[in-house]
């Protein structure tokens, strides 16, 4: 499989030798030297919302649009610079000093990190003007707008970071601003418990992070990105003896915010937050944090001699996550959890293509997913707002009641399903065209396996959600009352989202444009990958009526019936209710893990803790308290021993003073430094 | 400031709070609010001394003693008054003094039964002293005196303004109230492990005399162990006496069982001096006396040091998953954050013995933040009890916001100050010093980063019991005051410390890396 790497490798070689540098790109003068305002305008906001966001004119929300407002723009600009002339900076400020180990904060402007930045912001801003609506008359609106901010800023400190500290102190961030959201409605354990479950599932995965940001930092004498490189292109023995552990610790993190199988289990359960925060950060950005690490340490991911072995495990992790997780959406009920399965599956897709080197079909899946994805997911909140469920058996024949949000999940579900033109479409294709070049260059079955799957995910992704549009918007309307349309404040996000989910697949149609493919590649490092500059018709030719059939398929099978629990019949004997218990995952972490320990094992610990190892000490103590009764060599007073004695001392405030100085606490402490000083005596003559 | 810098300076801070004391003592009892006044402006001018011996400490010079001080003081066993800062002492000598000064803020309003305001404040000024003192002092006479002074007055914090329920001693089944159990338990202990530690100084003392004169001078000391002079088994029993010394106090597993109880026992502001600076004296007595004077004893008790401190990471944690009592739940993190602060000091690099610094900085104002908030939720719910707790969010907001911050905090999120020590600790385990093995460390450090789950796991689990859900019946109609101006007073310093050596760590690192190098590379070489 990596055969095809070694003249990378070579290349990568030459690159170093010559001191010179494929991509050519400018510093971007004040506008990269000003870029760390993108990172710290939010945080910023999130402590104005903290402390004055309820005497604000918007209650926080306006100071919390206004800093997404200026990321997107800021991102903006420079994402126009770099396509125009390349932008490359990085800038730090120094915290301090450990050992030989400089620690530092600062922001990298590259390709990777403005296409996050423009990503961020302009998804952020959307969803921020859209959850002024949704939020309406929430109990803790201004709270929201402050974890929101939080959570951006957290976002922003971890692409825009340099080092590996810093997109550690990122990656927690937003993990903890997610957790935060995903309890917003902290009166119902339910979402408390899946706030924990984030966090704690997030936390077992960060155990990788940190372990293989340490080996890495350790190897290359850095935090910094670029100096580890820089040792990587001179040659680093120490990273290439522990190359595969290193980036197996850190895919490990990454499988966990990017929620691979087997750490997948919270991502649906977050969807107990609100739907804003679903779509920007369980579908938009924080979900792909993953892959933004693999992104950023491609190089690293991509040489043989480093992590070389470890891209074929991102590769199958990538692929059974794109089908197996992909597959769970099948069975959903709730529309949120429906498409949480299906951010799963995507999420999957670009793992994969991170796996098979396809750098830029991954991003481009990222970018692309980021627009549709929060556009299905606000459309959903959408459908929710208006019928006050979650569930599709509440729903149906919603078209007429919300045209708008209709015609624009129509749209995120094009272009999500693939078809033409819309933009998952484009980069969907890119991945299974990465997938199938990378097999027939390297027939393996883990090659073969990627390409099989990433098809039959296709097929799926079509089937469940003609399963979703025909149950939600197509026969009878189920629920109670008539549901209304959202107010403009909603559906105009819904529909500048629906102009990206439909436009963006353009930037990098293949063998016309390659807009997405210069602007992401634009790296300190060159990107080594599998181009691919002409259409891939011929997989085109089969996806494309996998996808229809499978359209057609779903559109079928849950064609309108008189209820919606007639429709929803169809049923896989064995799959289905396997798929109904989430493969058990969930239950074996459950039982398996998680109540065992904090269960028998945190209560014997204590146990063994006041029952034995305690049990030395209050034994000894009582043998002396025995032994001074049996000898009485203390007064008469001291009968009940050391304890009572003391006791008598502390009791009373009054006359304490007295009775412990004349007392055995002084006598207790003089005759142990007494045995001391013999003790002592005695070391010296022996 | 002539006078300052040569060492006078030093002395007032240490000896200041005693002045306070001897005031404190002669003010009538009736007089209650003249002896806050004089408690905190003592507290306070002690830390405003402090803060100008930060400023005007050469960070240039930081693996220097500076503000020294070296006087005859036992002439017979020619014991000195020698004291002096350093970039390892600086930060816990500053740490002292704000602990301290926030504590008495916090007494302006909140006495525990049975009151008696006078005698508190001058426990807490005599506490003061010896704290400070240990920091400073770089004679090991001078040492014990003042790791000793803390002794007293903390256990009659303990014994009399403790809590009066109780408790039934498994396996010898006594019944007895609980601040009598601990109190005494804490002074056993902590009497037990400094015989010992006594024992290692005097051992020490008359052993230096094969070099000349018999001294008692930390400094010296340092330098003969470090050409040789105390070796083979005498350097292992000595190590071995000042590690019961130190280890009971840090506290190391299996020696850790007086803290819960103290700390649970103890007085809110009792909790906070306990875990946020004596804790500290113990593994700073690592630190300053043990490692330099017996280096290569040092590392061949390295392996034994880092599997007791994973042990106590992880028993720690789990130990804390099993309790419902919220203020043993804090104690017990303790044990765990102390763990990884050995951890870093095990593996005797520059590292390691930086994170343990910082981390036992951030454990100084994390923990002692969550035992003032615990403090406060027992006075106003009257109950310990996190199974009676819940919806604390609706109930006081304030609270509960500053309550989550701080189990935040606590369990190491990255921009707050707990993380530095936490990740530093493991980053020096993957690579300890040469000659330590590494295997050893490495599957320490793994081990050690699944504890860093398990304390994720109780502080969220202490959150969701606390803070969220609908507040039960008992509750749901008592009116309860929200965070009151005296509490924001102590407690916003620490959470903007918090959040600034989580940002800026050179707030402690600029301090204690150029010590921390220079220590190691004395004791180990290059």
């Amino acid at each position: 499989m990596f055969a095809s790497l070694t003249p990378m490798l070579a290349g990568f070689a030459l690159f170093a030798e010559e001191g010179e540098h494929e991509v050519h790109a400018g510093d971007g003068g004040w506008l990269a030297e000003w870029a760390w305002m993108i990172v710290v305008v939010p945080l910023v906001i999130t402590f104005l919302i903290v402390f004055f966001g309820k005497r604000s004119p918007w209650k926080g929300w306006g100071m919390a649009t206004f800093g997404m407002a200026f990321v997107a723009v800021y991102g903006a600009v420079l994402a126009w610079v770099n396509l125009d002339e390349g932008i490359l900076y990085e800038g730090a400020i120094e915290i301090g000093r450990i050992g030989s180990f400089t620690l530092e904060w600062g922001w990298v402007v590259d390709g990777l990190s403005i296409m996050m930045y423009f990503l961020v912001g302009v998804v952020g801003f959307l969803v921020f003007v859209y959850a002024n609506g949704y939020m309406k008359g929430d109990v803790r609106y201004t709270w929201f707008f402050a974890s929101f901010s939080l959570f951006a800023g957290g976002m922003l400190v971890l692409v825009s970071a340099p080092n590996l500290i810093q997109l550690i102190v990122g990656w927690e961030l937003v993990g903890v601003s997610s957790y935060l959201l995903i309890a917003h409605y902290w009166e119902d354990f339910d979402n408390v418990d899946a706030g924990n479950k984030a966090f704690m599932v997030n936390k077992v995965a960060d155990t990788g992070l940190f372990i293989g940001a340490i080996i890495m930092a350790l190897s290359a004498g850095s935090f910094k990105f670029s100096e580890i490189f820089e040792t990587m292109v001179g040659g680093n023995s120490t990273l290439a003896q522990f190359g595969f552990w290193a980036g197996l610790a850190l895919f490990i993190g990454a499988m966990g915010k990017s929620a691979q199988f087997p750490f997948h289990v919270w991502l649906p359960d977050a969807m107990a937050g609100p739907t804003p925060v679903s779509a920007l950060m369980h579908a938009a950005t924080m979900v792909t944090a993953g892959i933004y690490l693999v992104a950023r340490l491609f190089p690293f991911y991509q040489l043989p001699e480093y992590g070389g072995d470890v891209s074929m495990i991102i590769t199958i992790i990538g692929a059974i996550t794109l089908f197996f997780m992909g597959l769970l959406a099948l069975v959903q009920n709730d529309i949120k959890k429906l498409l949480a399965y299906s951010t799963v599956s995507q999420l999957g897709y670009m793992m994969a293509a991170m796996g098979v080197g396809a750098y830029t079909a991954g991003l481009f899946h990222l970018f692309t997913h980021a627009f549709f994805k929060s556009l299905l997911f606000l459309a959903a909140g959408s459908v929710i707002h208006a019928v006050h469920s979650n569930n599709m058996s509440d729903m149906g024949g919603l078209r007429k009641y919300v045209p708008a949000t209709f015609w624009t999940f129509m749209i995120g579900t094009a272009a999500l399903v693939g078809l033409f033109p819309f933009a998952g479409f484009w980069s969907k294709d890119e991945i299974i065209a990465s997938a199938y070049y990378n097999a027939s260059e390297d027939p393996t079955a883990a090659a073969w396996f990627m390409v099989v799957l990433s098809i039959a995910g296709a097929f799926i992704t079509a089937f469940y959600m003609a399963r979703a549009v025909s149950l939600t918007f197509f026969g009878k309307y189920q629920g109670h009352g008539e549901p209304h349309e959202s107010p403009k404040i909603m559906t105009v996000p819904l529909i500048a989202l629906a102009a990206f989910a439909a436009g963006t697949g353009l930037l990098n149609a293949p063998g016309l444009t390659h807009v997405f493919t210069d602007w992401v590649t634009v790296r300190a490092f060159p990107i080594m990958e599998h181009h691919f500059e002409a259409p891939s018709w011929g997989l085109i030719a089969i996806v494309t009526p996998v996808v229809l059939i499978a359209l057609a398929i779903g559109f079928y099978l849950y064609r309108p019936k008189q209820t919606q629990a007639e429709r929803d019949e169809f049923s896989i004997p064995v799959l289905y209710p396997l798929l109904e218990q989430k493969y058990y995952i969930d239950d074996f972490y459950m039982d398996g893990i998680v109540r065992p320990t904090m269960g028998p094992i945190a209560d014997g610990t204590l146990w063994i803790d006041e029952n034995v190892v305690d049990a030395v000490p209050n034994l000894v103590a009582g043998g002396a308290k025995h032994t001074a009764d049996a000898v009485n060599t203390f007064d008469q007073r001291g009968v009940d021993g050391v304890f009572n004695m003391l006791s008598a001392a502390t009791g009373a405030t009054g006359g304490f003073l007295r009775k412990a100085f004349t007392g055995r606490v002084q006598q207790y402490a003089a005759i142990s430094f007494a045995g001391v000083v013999i003790l002592a005596l005695l070391f010296m003559i022996f | 400031m002539e006078w300052f810098d040569s060492g006078w300076g030093l002395s007032l801070i240490v000896f200041l709070p005693l002045v306070g004391a001897l005031i404190l003592a002669a003010i009538p009892r009736s007089a209650e609010a003249g002896m806050k006044w004089v408690a905190l402006v003592t507290a306070f001018g002690t830390f405003a001394l402090a803060i100008l011996l930060a400023v005007r400490f050469d960070y240039g010079a930081a693996a220097q003693m500076q503000f020294g001080t070296d006087l005859p003081w036992i002439e017979a066993i020619n014991a000195r008054y020698h004291i002096g800062v350093d970039g390892i002492s600086l930060p816990l000598v500053v740490l002292s003094t704000f602990i301290t000064t926030l504590v008495v803020i916090y007494s302006w309003n909140h006495w525990p039964e049975p009151h008696n305001p006078k005698l508190l404040l001058i426990l807490t000024m005599i506490l003061a002293t010896g704290m400070t003192g240990t920091f400073v002092a770089l004679d090991l006479v001078l040492f014990f005196v003042f790791f000793e002074v803390v002794l007293l007055p903390m256990y009659f914090m303990i014994g009399i303004w403790g809590d009066t329920s109780i408790r039934t001693v498994p396996v010898v089944h006594w019944e007895i109230e609980m601040r009598l159990y601990a109190s005494i338990k804490f002074f056993l202990f902590t009497l037990f492990g400094s015989a010992f530690m006594l024992l290692g100084f005097l051992a020490l003392y008359f052993k230096s005399g094969d070099a000349g004169a018999r001294t008692f001078d930390i400094l010296e000391l340092s330098a003969l162990g470090q050409a040789g002079l105390f070796a083979g088994t005498f350097a292992f029993w000595v190590f071995a006496a000042m590690f019961l010394g130190f280890a009971v106090k840090v506290p190391m597993w299996p020696l850790h069982t007086w803290l819960p109880d103290a700390h649970t026992a103890a007085p809110t502001i009792g909790s906070v001096i306990l875990a946020a600076i004596l804790l500290k004296l113990g593994t700073y007595g690592f630190i300053r006396i043990s490692i330099p004077i017996l280096p290569e004893e040092a590392k061949n008790w390295a392996w034994f040091i880092g599997v007791l401190a994973v042990i106590g990471i992880i028993y720690g944690s789990l130990a804390c998953l099993a309790q419902s009592d919220m203020k043993r739940l804090i104690a017990y993190s303790s044990v765990g954050h102390m763990g990884f602060v050995m951890l870093g000091v095990a593996t005797l690099t520059d590292i390691g013995i930086n994170a343990a610094i910082i981390g036992m900085v951030a454990h100084g104002l994390i923990t002692g933040l969550l035992f003032f908030i615990a403090g406060s939720m027992a006075h106003r719910y009257h109950t310990r009890d996190m199974n009676r707790l819940g919806g604390q969010m609706i109930l006081m907001p304030k609270m509960g916001v500053i309550l989550g911050f701080a189990a935040m905090a606590s369990l190491g999120l990255p921009a707050l100050a707990g993380f530095w020590g936490e990740f530093m600790s493991l980053l020096a385990s993957f690579n300890p010093l040469p000659g330590l093995s590494v295997s050893l460390f490495r599957t320490l450090m793994v081990v050690a980063a699944i504890g860093t789950v398990l304390t994720a796991g109780y502080m969220l689990w202490m959150l969701r019991s606390v803070d969220f859900g609908e507040p039960t019946a008992e509750w749901r109609d008592h009116d309860f005051h929200d965070i009151d101006k005296y509490e924001w007073m102590a407690w916003a310093p620490l959470v903007v410390m918090t959040i600034a050596i989580g940002i800026y760590p050179a707030i402690v690192f600029n301090a204690t890396n150029d010590a921390v190098v220079n220590l190691v590379a004395k004791a180990f070489g290059g």
